[in-house]
């Protein structure tokens, strides 16, 4: 693994499959006997977060904490951002102040990689979403859950077959999970309207589908998006009813799933738009137990980069 | 290269220890084993099997200290072993550690460290395979399968069948 954590390709399936096995390790012992660790005592980790968030932010807060590191939370409201500073000032900022991993969420895709190579800083970077580009730590805890519900799958996701449905064209969450799953080798298939479908699909290695019913019928996992109004200038579907119509998880479609079938959603969900309030709260869905795994994953993930000395350091016997 | 142990003599140290582990405790009734990870988890494997077949059998788990060690930043991430607490927990027990070869002590340290964050046990011991010197902490073992004199450039090895496929201690002169 690299010095940063910037997208899912920085990641070899093994060391994919190394952080969610460190990451099953620490549920053992964190949510066990040992609520703290001693491992990363002063250490600062930044939340950069120029974007809202609940979870994420909280997320990795909770998981640096535990770890004992001490943690800084930047947001852009009520920040010098608000009056006009750059990232690379307020980058060199944070480096001034020393800090020793830098987790940034930006709504410009790309602005993760801007900052681990820009040279401001000497932080490891996290990337928790860059714009539409990718959310790789989110791709992680998606694929412990899965892991979590699923024992047979250990070292690989070979036979698993996945249907990614929703607004694929504004989701770094999509991008992530599209990489990290069939990098694992599970089997994907993205179910969208055409409009919400990227330009350059068929480069991805994807199966694609405009037909929900089709698309559900026995697949283990069904992840739906959040459809991100906030990203959308123009209209990509005639009415939000229509949409929810043609691409929404109700009770009928939750039912037509089979029986070991789990739902996914990353949050925050449009209850009653992309996925109904039955198949949010039923048995199936896992979106809970998602938010719990964040936690695990960003401790693993900050033992990955800070636990250990710096690639470039010394290395003593 | 040199054999200092072979199986037998392993078979045997692990034995005597379990019978000094019975007499020291006066039996067994508050005794929990843990091993460290990765050869001591299958020494105290091993020696919960003595003890199971000479009086009565013990709780026995594996205690991972990775993340409680002072030397993480001078090396790269290691990867987590297994952290199995038995059911019982620790709180007012007999705790006996179980590593293969005492060192400097540093790993009995994070041990006890990570001891701490789980609970109080009345009293913690440590067994050791093999004991080699040159401590840096004042740290002593309570049960010793060997003590090996060693140089400090020369390195002890230990394997085990569960899975270096024979049981054997070695020397070899360091680089």
């Amino acid at each position: 693994m690299d010095k940063h954590l910037l997208s899912i390709n920085d990641l070899s399936a093994s060391e994919a499959i190394q952080i969610l096995n460190t990451a099953s390790e620490l549920s053992k012992i964190s949510d066990g006997p040992m609520k703290k660790l001693p491992t990363l005592r002063g250490r600062t980790v930044v939340n950069l977060f120029f974007e809202d968030s609940t979870r994420t932010r909280i997320s990795f807060e909770s998981a640096a904490k535990r770890l004992s590191a001490d943690v800084i939370n930047f947001s852009a409201k009520g920040s010098s951002v608000s009056k006009g500073e750059s990232l690379k000032d307020t980058a060199q900022t944070l480096q001034a102040m020393g800090a020793d991993a830098v987790v940034i969420r930006h709504g410009a895709s790309g602005a993760a990689q801007r900052l681990a190579d820009s040279g401001w800083i000497s932080a490891c970077v996290i990337n928790a979403g860059d714009g539409t580009h990718e959310h790789p730590t989110q791709a992680l805890l998606d694929a412990y859950t899965i892991r979590s519900k699923f024992p047979d799958l250990t070292e690989n996701f070979n036979g698993l077959k996945v249907a990614i449905v929703g607004d694929i064209l504004h989701s770094r969450v999509a991008r992530s999970n599209v990489l990290l799953l069939t990098k694992l080798g599970a089997k994907v298939t993205l179910v969208a309207p055409p409009t919400l479908i990227p330009v350059g699909i068929s480069n991805w290695p994807v199966e694609v589908s405009y037909d929900l019913d089709q698309a559900i019928k026995n697949v283990d996992v069904v992840m739906m998006l959040r459809v991100q109004s906030e990203r959308m200038a123009a209209s990509f579907f005639p009415s939000e009813r229509e949409y929810s119509r043609g691409y929404g998880l109700d009770l009928a479609r939750l039912n037509s799933l089979n029986s070991s079938t789990i739902v996914m959603h990353p949050g925050p969900m449009n209850r009653g738009l992309e996925i109904s309030a039955e198949s949010a709260d039923s048995h199936k869905s896992v979106v809970l137990a998602q938010v719990a795994n964040g936690v695990l994953i960003r401790m693993a993930v900050l033992y990955q980069l800070l636990g250990g000395a710096a690639l470039t350091g010394e290395v003593s016997a | 290269m040199a054999t200092v142990l072979d199986a037998g003599e392993i078979g045997r140290a692990l034995k005597r220890i379990a019978h000094e582990i019975i007499e020291h405790n006066h039996g067994l009734e508050n005794v929990v084993l843990l091993g460290i990870p990765t050869r001591g988890a299958f020494l105290g494997t091993r020696i919960a099997n003595f003890l199971g077949e000479i009086a009565s059998p013990v709780p026995v788990g594996t205690l991972d200290i990775t993340l409680h060690r002072d030397d993480l930043r001078m090396r790269p991430p290691r990867p987590l072993l297994p952290t199995n607490i038995p059911l019982g927990g620790i709180e007012g027990r007999d705790v006996v550690l179980v590593d293969d070869v005492l060192f400097s002590g540093r790993t009995i340290r994070a041990a006890l460290d990570a001891i701490g964050e789980i609970g109080r046990p009345r009293s913690v011991q440590l067994a050791v395979l093999v004991d080699r010197g040159h401590r840096e902490l004042p740290i002593r073992a309570d049960y010793v399968g060997k003590n090996i004199p060693t140089s400090s450039n020369e390195s002890v090895r230990v394997h085990l069948s569960e899975i270096d496929g024979n049981d054997s201690v070695e020397i070899t002169a360091g680089a």
